[in-house]
C-alpha cells in the first residue's frame, strides 16, 4: 500500500496488537467476585505513566469517583485519550497529566477549558489532535483486535496532519484512505448504571463508546450505581454492553458521575458546575476546589455526605418522567 | 415571567431581539422538513428544536454520542444529555452515527469554530502555533466527522475580523479545503461540502464553481458594506443580495416561551 501522507504527531501508545492477545489470553475467565473500593481499585491498577482512558460524553456517565480516587492518590505523568469534559480538568488542574490523545476538552456551553489552556500553552502536557469519531474507532480497531481501521474522516486536514494517522492509496478503490492506529488502553474507565460482583454491566440510553473502550482495556475498572444480582443481569442479557470477562475490577459508586448526570437517574448538578467553571479560571482557584471536594475528603462515601442527602435527592427527583 | 418574554417594540414598531436569537432562527430556517440533521451543542439545539416546533416536526436530529430522532420538547444542555434520545427512534451510540454519516445518511450537519476562511474550512483547534499556542481551544470533538461525512454542512458564527480570516490558524474541519476539487483529491465523498455560514450580518453560501464564499443575505438592518468590512478575506458578494426576514413574533415567542423556557442559552 502507498502511503500518501503520515501525520507527524507522535504515536503516544503504538499497539501491540499479538501483546493484547497474549495478554487477554491470560486474563481469568472464570466468574470471580470483582467488587472493590475505589482506594484499592486505583492503587492496584493504575500506575505512574499509564496510558488511560475514560468514556462518557460531556458530563455524561462521567467516572468521577474514580477520577477524583486517581487524583487523591496522585497517580502521575499519565497519558490520556481525551475527550472529556469535567474529569479531565480534574487530572489536568492537579497536574497528573503528561500527554494526552485530545479530540475535545473543553466545558461545553460554558467554554473553553482553563486548565487544557494552562497545561498545554505552557508546554506541561504534550498533545496530539483526532476526532471524535477518530479516537472512538481507533477504540474499535483495538476491540477487532486489528492494528489500524480505515476511515474518511480528518482527511485534508490539520487535524491529520498533526496527529499520528496515515493517509494511503486504498488497494481496493485506489482513492486515498485515512488509516487509524488502534489505540490500546493500559487502564479503562467506565461508569455504568448496574453490575453485577462479577463486572457483567449494563449501561441505560446512548453507549457513547463504552463497548469499543471497554474491548480496548488491558485492565477495565468499572464503577456502578448499582451492583445488582447476577440473575437481573441474566434476565437482560440484551442489554449487557460489557461481559464480566473483560473486567477487572467493580467499585459500587452512586452518584458516581456527579457532578455530571446519568440518563434515568438523576440530572447533573448545575451549581457545582458552575462552581468549578469559575474556579478553574485561576489556577489557585482551581486548587481550591480541587481541596475542597477532592483531597479533604476520604472516599466517594464522604464525598456524598459532603454533597448531602438533601441536594442529591434534588438531583434524583429532577429526572423527568 | 421574564421582561423579555413581553418582546418590547423599538421605536420604529421592529420585534426586539438580541444576536443569539437571531442566529437561532435563521439557523431554523435552514432545516428543512423530512431531513437528517446532525446536531451539536450549543445554538443548533436551539434552532432545531425551533424547527420541530415551527416548519419542520419531522426533522429527524442526530447527536453524535447515539441519540437519533428525538423529540426535542426538552432542551438537551449537552450531546450526550438524556433529551439528545428524548422520545427518540434509537439510542446507540457515536461509531454508529458516524459511521451512518460515512455511509452518506445524514443530509445537514452544524458546526461551529473560532475562525473560517474563505472556503469555509474551520478552526476549532488552536489560535497561533500547534506546538507553542497562544489559545489552545477544545479541538475537533465531532466537526472534523461532521464536515467530512455530511453532505451539507452549515456553520454557525459570530461575524467579525478574528473570525472571517484569510487564513485559519489550523484546518480542524474541512472546508473545500484549497478550493475546487480539494474535497475529492485528498479523498472525502464527492458532493459533500460547506453549504450556509449563519452569522449575526449575514447568510452566506458558497459559489458553485470557486468554491469561496458569498454573500447570499444580510440579517435585517445590516448593509453590505457591513459584512465586506467584518471580512479578513475577499467576500464574493451574490448579484441580488436579499435581506433575511427578522424573526417573526411566533419564532421568538416559541424560541423564549416552549424551547429555551429557563434562558439557559438566550
Amino acid at each position: 500500500m502507498k502511503v500518501i501522507e503520515s501525520g507527524i504527531g507522535k504515536l503516544i501508545q503504538p499497539p501491540d496488537i499479538n501483546a493484547f492477545r497474549e495478554w487477554n489470553r491470560n486474563k481469568p475467565k472464570s466468574l470471580m467476585d470483582k467488587r472493590m473500593s475505589e482506594a484499592e481499585a486505583v492503587s492496584r491498577f493504575i500506575h505512574d505513566g499509564d496510558y488511560i482512558g475514560t468514556e462518557l460524553y460531556g458530563t455524561v456517565r462521567c467516572p468521577m469517583s474514580l477520577v477524583n480516587e486517581i487524583v487523591r492518590q496522585g497517580k502521575k505523568d499519565l497519558r490520556i485519550a481525551g475527550q472529556g469534559v469535567f474529569e479531565l480538568d480534574m487530572l489536568l488542574a492537579a497536574g497528573l497529566v503528561k500527554a494526552l490523545d485530545v479530540t475535545y476538552i473543553g466545558l461545553e456551553v460554558y467554554g473553553v477549558s482553563n486548565c487544557l489552556r494552562r497545561e498545554v500553552e505552557s508546554g506541561r502536557v504534550e498533545t496530539v489532535d483526532w476526532s471524535n469519531a477518530s479516537i472512538a474507532w481507533r477504540f474499535k480497531a483495538a476491540a477487532m483486535g486489528v492494528p489500524f481501521i480505515p476511515v474518511r474522516s480528518m482527511l485534508g486536514t490539520d487535524t491529520l496532519k498533526y496527529s499520528a494517522a496515515k493517509v494511503v492509496e486504498c488497494p481496493f478503490t485506489g482513492e486515498p484512505i485515512c488509516l487509524l492506529p488502534a489505540l490500546i488502553l493500559d487502564v479503562g474507565l467506565i461508569h455504568v448504571h448496574r453490575a453485577d460482583k462479577y463486572g457483567n454491566a449494563q449501561i441505560a440510553g446512548i453507549s457513547g463508546f463504552g463497548a469499543e473502550l471497554a474491548r480496548a482495556s488491558k485492565t477495565l475498572i468499572i464503577s456502578a450505581e448499582e451492583i445488582v444480582d447476577s440473575d437481573e443481569i441474566r434476565l437482560h442479557p440484551d442489554r449487557t454492553i460489557i461481559p464480566y470477562y473483560l473486567v477487572d475490577a467493580v467499585v459500587e459508586a452512586p452518584f458516581g458521575s456527579h457532578p455530571g448526570e446519568m440518563c434515568y437517574r438523576y440530572v447533573r448538578d448545575e451549581e457545582q458546575i458552575r462552581e468549578w467553571v469559575k474556579a478553574s479560571e485561576t489556577q489557585e482557584g482551581a486548587q481550591a476546589y480541587l481541596d475542597k471536594y477532592v483531597y479533604s475528603l476520604r472516599d466517594h462515601q464522604e464525598y456524598l455526605n459532603f454533597i448531602g442527602e438533601q441536594r442529591l435527592n434534588q438531583l434524583r427527583e429532577a429526572v423527568s418522567e | 415571567m421574564n421582561e423579555r418574554d413581553l418582546s418590547p417594540q423599538s421605536a420604529a414598531g421592529a420585534l426586539e431581539y438580541n444576536p443569539s436569537e437571531l442566529l437561532i432562527c435563521s439557523a431554523a430556517r435552514l432545516m428543512p422538513d423530512h431531513t437528517t440533521a446532525f446536531i451539536g451543542t450549543g445554538i443548533p439545539m436551539l434552532a432545531a428544536s425551533l424547527a420541530q416546533k415551527m416548519h419542520a416536526p419531522n426533522l429527524v436530529v442526530i447527536f453524535e454520542f447515539g441519540g437519533t430522532g428525538a423529540i426535542l420538547d426538552k432542551l438537551p444542555l449537552a450531546v450526550g444529555g438524556e433529551n439528545t434520545f428524548h422520545r427518540a427512534v434509537a439510542a446507540s451510540g457515536i461509531c454508529d452515527i458516524v459511521e451512518t454519516a460515512q455511509r452518506g445518511f445524514v443530509e445537514y450537519g452544524f458546526l461551529g469554530g473560532a475562525q473560517i476562511d474563505a472556503y469555509g474550512n474551520l478552526n476549532s483547534t488552536v489560535i497561533g502555533n500547534y506546538f507553542h499556542p497562544k489559545v489552545r481551544l477544545p479541538g475537533s470533538g465531532g466537526g472534523n466527522d461532521v464536515g467530512s461525512h455530511c453532505w451539507n454542512t452549515i456553520a454557525i458564527m459570530r461575524h467579525d475580523k478574528r473570525r472571517f480570516v484569510d487564513k485559519v490558524d489550523f484546518i480542524t474541519t474541512p472546508g473545500y479545503l484549497d478550493g475546487p476539487g480539494g474535497r475529492e483529491r485528498v479523498g472525502l465523498s464527492p458532493g459533500t461540502g460547506p453549504y450556509r455560514v449563519v452569522s449575526n450580518l449575514g447568510i452566506m453560501g458558497f459559489h458553485s464553481e470557486s468554491k469561496r464564499m458569498m454573500l447570499l443575505e444580510t440579517q435585517p438592518g445590516i448593509t453590505v458594506e457591513q459584512v465586506i468590512d467584518n471580512t479578513g478575506f475577499e467576500l464574493l458578494i451574490a448579484d441580488e443580495v436579499k435581506e433575511n426576514p427578522p424573526p417573526t413574533s411566533e419564532e421568538l415567542r416559541i424560541l423564549r416561551q416552549e424551547v429555551d423556557r429557563d434562558r439557559l442559552y438566550i
